[in-house]
């Protein structure tokens, strides 16, 4: 029993040891994994680099446009260090990154740090949403697929999921734009606010709805969150699909285990064995499904973001990449691989302290 | 975790169900959506892609401009009248009197001295279009000078056609802009390039009220403009990158005018009672560069086989109906000098009769980079259809827009299929680079498209230089239009289309005309009833 228990009683059955001791261990698993973090990033870095430098787009020509005169071209490529060897090009960038300057994007003329600042929050917030109602749903739903396997309720959860997951989001999404914005117009069309609205909302955090909340223009947030419904439900139907499969097997792993079969024989309720015990220890390896599964959306989604005119991350990396803009591609690469990290390390951490195992 | 479930669901229900969240577009203000993705600057001296130059057009006043309604004649724009002297070198414009900037500022001859100085210093992608007639850094105040507060005088190093320089003028480049603001924003002098690049200081229809690249911007009309306050009072433009998405946009009446309707799009929305279509001709051309460094594009024969075996016709109808329209010449309808000839049709017997005397009979191979972009690469697959019934077997290497241009810069192309937009309202932009080759060596300065298909032609390039200092309108229209002829029969040049821009519009909507470039889309007669 003690040992069926240990999950859910966490931090009462923790080894036991000294305070100190436990933070060294602490202090020793932070900087290998903050080691493993700066290698990653470099390698991220000096990849990216690599590849924006060989592809065979001249981003002279993102600057200066088709038309340009012979010595306008040579001047712009002198301007954006291009006559030097690519090793010194790289050692400038990893210099200026170090300050915290990702340099100019040719597109928008503005630091791209300070352009990331401006697309993130729109990233975020779509992000987050779509997290959310991915594990809203996306949790019980697996629960029930793995409660009554192999009848109805697993069917229709594999055929969510598999819905979910093979369908093209863009379809998705423009089929979503037209049954919900265009025929019955429940929600707003395009864009993440409607034009009647946008001067109301001064940005703060970038993130309109808590800028909205927080300065009490709450017809603007209504406006907002109904632009943001239909975006966030596709990237959520999305997220939803992966989260029911690996809830589904985990929970199947977990009903087999022994301490399961135990707690029935002790009598207690079908209801509290699976969502209290089960789904308790289902929980520890979902939360690295989920936080991977966020940091996917936090990428920004291309698609997604190019239909509903969403100014996101995923499309400004994209725009970048399309146009030779390698300072934003090489900005915008550097903070996905930041996010992903960041996140793998957090749901790493959460695991150690969910499952007193890993310590 | 219950509660927190209970509270997620409860918010997405009421979301759901806020079914009057969506406002319509405010009375006096003007909503677009289009594709303004290509922006790189709002300085209007270095502005010289589609969506820029447009908001310069909006924004400041040149000393010249044209009319659209009548051909494009040259009219005053901030200059009330001018002259040319006997010898064609100096011209002299006398300004309209009162003009304020937004700021308030007066437009004086010291501030179109400026913002020719800076145009011509700061030789950014459009610099070309003044610095062509002799200007640069070190002359170009003892060549633009302010003879009086309400006069100027000009210039230029050669007899040029006047309605060269003239035409020059009308561009975007040639705005004039508020000397004293532009000079306050100066950073390490850069002639308030970097705050320009996001503001304005102009005297035109609207100013800049905010500008967020790749998500819109807005414009705030001038109630003191010289022609009279616009018919709105705000324009906003935003960028909707998916045509589809801007289709549902103005269905549901969210936008007033949608600007990137494909061409199914267009055909769907014109059926609808609350929409109507304008339309206007674009100096565009869509044209085939047939690389004559491949020894086969270098035989004449060759290069005229190809002009009678694409199906003009067949491509205009399936694929960019209404969108462009049949022009097989390098001047666009709209230009001094331009011609509606179209020898070639498409006769691919006639095709295999050139290829036969050419020694090649059976055909040949040969490849064509292409974008992969909406219509380019399905009038690629058509041209790839329409060759292999002369054995020419074509295969098409797909790529983004700025990798295929890479490529043809460098000539290392067989064929590049792509659209050629004029730089300014003159014959000579086309006729430069489509007539022009000083050099065919890899060193050489000027590369036009003649020198990027390698087509090495000293005759022509001298007629053509010899059209611009043609002073009578008259005689330089013939020499443009025997030129066209010539270079159809000959060139390394298939040219096939005319863009014709279309954008769809509320019905409430009226006054949006789409003119020939994008200096003159204007926005202030668009009224909403």
């Amino acid at each position: 029993m003690a040992s069926s228990s240990g999950p859910m009683t966490g931090p009462a059955t923790a080894p036991s040891g000294s305070g100190p001791g436990r933070l060294t261990r602490w202090g020793k698993l932070l900087s290998r994994e903050l080691t493993t973090v700066a290698i990653t990033m470099f390698g991220l870095l000096a990849i990216t680099f690599l590849i924006a430098r060989v592809i065979p787009i001249d981003p002279v020509l993102a600057v200066v446009g088709d038309n340009a005169r012979p010595d306008v071209y040579d001047a712009a490529r002198l301007a954006l260090g291009l006559d030097k060897p690519l090793w010194q090009q790289f050692a400038m960038y990893v210099g200026k990154v170090f300050t915290g300057d990702l340099g100019t994007s040719i597109l928008t003329a503005q630091p791209v740090i300070s352009d990331i600042k401006r697309v993130f929050p729109a990233t975020l917030e779509l992000a987050t949403l779509g997290t959310l109602v991915g594990i809203t749903f996306g949790i019980p739903l697996g629960v029930l697929a793995a409660v009554y396997q192999g009848r109805w309720p697993d069917q229709l959860a594999r055929f969510i999921g598999l819905f979910g997951y093979s369908i093209p989001i863009f379809w998705l999404g423009l089929m979503g734009l037209l049954l919900f914005y265009a025929k019955l117009g429940w929600v707003s069309g395009p864009g993440r606010i409607s034009i009647a609205y946008q001067d109301f909302v001064m940005p703060v955090t970038g993130v309109i709805l808590l800028d909205a909340a927080m300065q009490g223009e709450w017809d603007a947030f209504w406006n907002a969150l109904s632009h943001l419904v239909l975006p966030s439900a596709v990237l959520g139907m999305f997220s939803l699909a992966y989260i029911s499969r690996m809830t589904r097997s985990f929970m199947i792993t977990e009903l087999q285990q022994q301490y399961v079969i135990a707690a029935r024989v002790k009598g207690m309720s079908e209801a509290r064995v699976i969502w209290r015990h089960a789904l308790r220890n289902a929980l520890v390896p979902l939360t690295t499904v989920i936080a991977l599964s966020y940091a996917n959306l936090l990428e920004g989604s291309v698609l997604t973001e190019t239909i509903f005119a969403w100014p996101g991350l995923g499309r400004y990396i994209t725009n970048g990449l399309l146009n030779a803009d390698m300072n934003a591609v090489l900005g915008g690469t550097l903070v996905v691989g930041a996010i992903f990290i960041g996140v793998n390390l957090f749901a790493d951490i959460l695991g150690r302290i969910f499952d007193p195992r890993t310590r | 975790m219950h509660h927190f479930t209970k509270l997620v669901t409860a918010s997405t229900m009421i979301a759901l169900m806020a079914t009057a969240a969506y406002a319509q577009t405010p009375r006096d203000t003007v909503v677009m959506a289009k594709q303004i993705d290509d922006i790189i600057s709002l300085d209007p001296a270095e502005a010289f892609e589609f969506s820029g130059v447009e908001v310069g057009a909006n924004v400041y006043d040149k000393l010249i401009t044209v009319d659209v309604a009548r051909n494009n004649a040259l009219i005053g724009d901030l200059a009330e009248s001018w002259t040319v002297s006997a010898d064609n070198l100096t011209y002299t414009f006398k300004l309209r009197s009162g003009v304020k900037f937004h700021s308030g500022n007066p437009l004086t001859a010291a501030d179109v001295v400026y913002s020719f100085q800076r145009a011509v210093t700061l030789n950014k992608s459009p610099g070309f279009i003044l610095t062509q007639f002799g200007f640069d850094k070190d002359n170009v105040l003892q060549k633009v000078k302010a003879v009086n507060d309400t006069t100027v005088e000009i210039t230029v190093s050669k007899p040029f056609a006047p309605t060269f320089f003239l035409n020059c003028l009308t561009s975007g480049v040639a705005s004039i802009v508020d000397s004293k603001l532009v000079m306050a924003n100066a950073k390490d002098g850069d002639f308030g390039n970097g705050w320009l690049k996001l503001n304005s200081a102009g005297s035109g229809a609207y100013s800049v009220r905010a500008y967020r690249p790749n998500e819109q911007y807005a414009l705030e009309a001038n109630p003191n403009w010289y022609k009279g306050a616009p018919k709105n009072r705000r324009v906003i433009v935003r960028h909707v990158a998916e045509p589809a998405s801007q289709r549902l946009l103005l269905e549901k009446g969210d936008i007033d005018v949608a600007r990137n309707l494909s061409k199914d799009q267009l055909a769907a929305v014109r059926e609808k009672a609350d929409i109507s279509l304008v339309q206007g001709d674009k100096g565009y051309i869509l044209y085939l560069g047939l690389n004559t460094k491949n020894p086969n594009f270098a035989k004449p024969e060759v290069r005229e086989a190809l002009k009678w075996l694409v199906d003009y016709d067949s491509i205009e109808r399936n694929i960019v109906a209404g969108t462009y329209k049949p022009h097989e010449s390098f001047l666009p309808q709209g230009f001094l000098g331009a011609i509606t000839d179209k020898p070639y049709k498409f006769d691919p017997a006639k095709a295999k009769e050139l290829l036969a005397k050419a020694g090649l009979p059976n055909g040949f191979s040969v490849t064509m980079d292409v974008r992969s972009t909406a219509p380019i690469t399905d009038i690629a697959q058509a041209i790839q259809a329409n060759w292999a019934q002369a054995g020419v077997k074509l295969e098409l290497i797909p790529g983004d827009g700025k990798q295929t241009l890479t490529k043809y810069r460098a000539r290392t192309h067989d064929i590049y299929i792509g659209q050629w937009g004029p730089d300014y309202l003159d014959p000579h932009t086309n006729a430069e680079t489509f007539a022009i080759n000083e050099n065919n060596g890899e060193d050489a300065k000027s590369k036009t498209l003649a020198w990027r298909n390698a087509w090495d032609i000293p005759e022509m390039t001298k007629i053509t230089q010899a059209a611009v200092l043609e002073s009578d309108a008259g005689k330089r229209a013939a020499t443009y239009g025997a030129l066209q002829r010539e270079h159809q029969k000959i060139s390394p040049f298939v040219i096939m289309f005319q863009q014709v821009e279309v954008s769809a519009q509320r019905k409430n909507v009226s006054g949006w005309v789409i003119g020939p470039t994008s200096d003159t889309n204007l926005y202030a007669p668009i009224v909403k009833n």
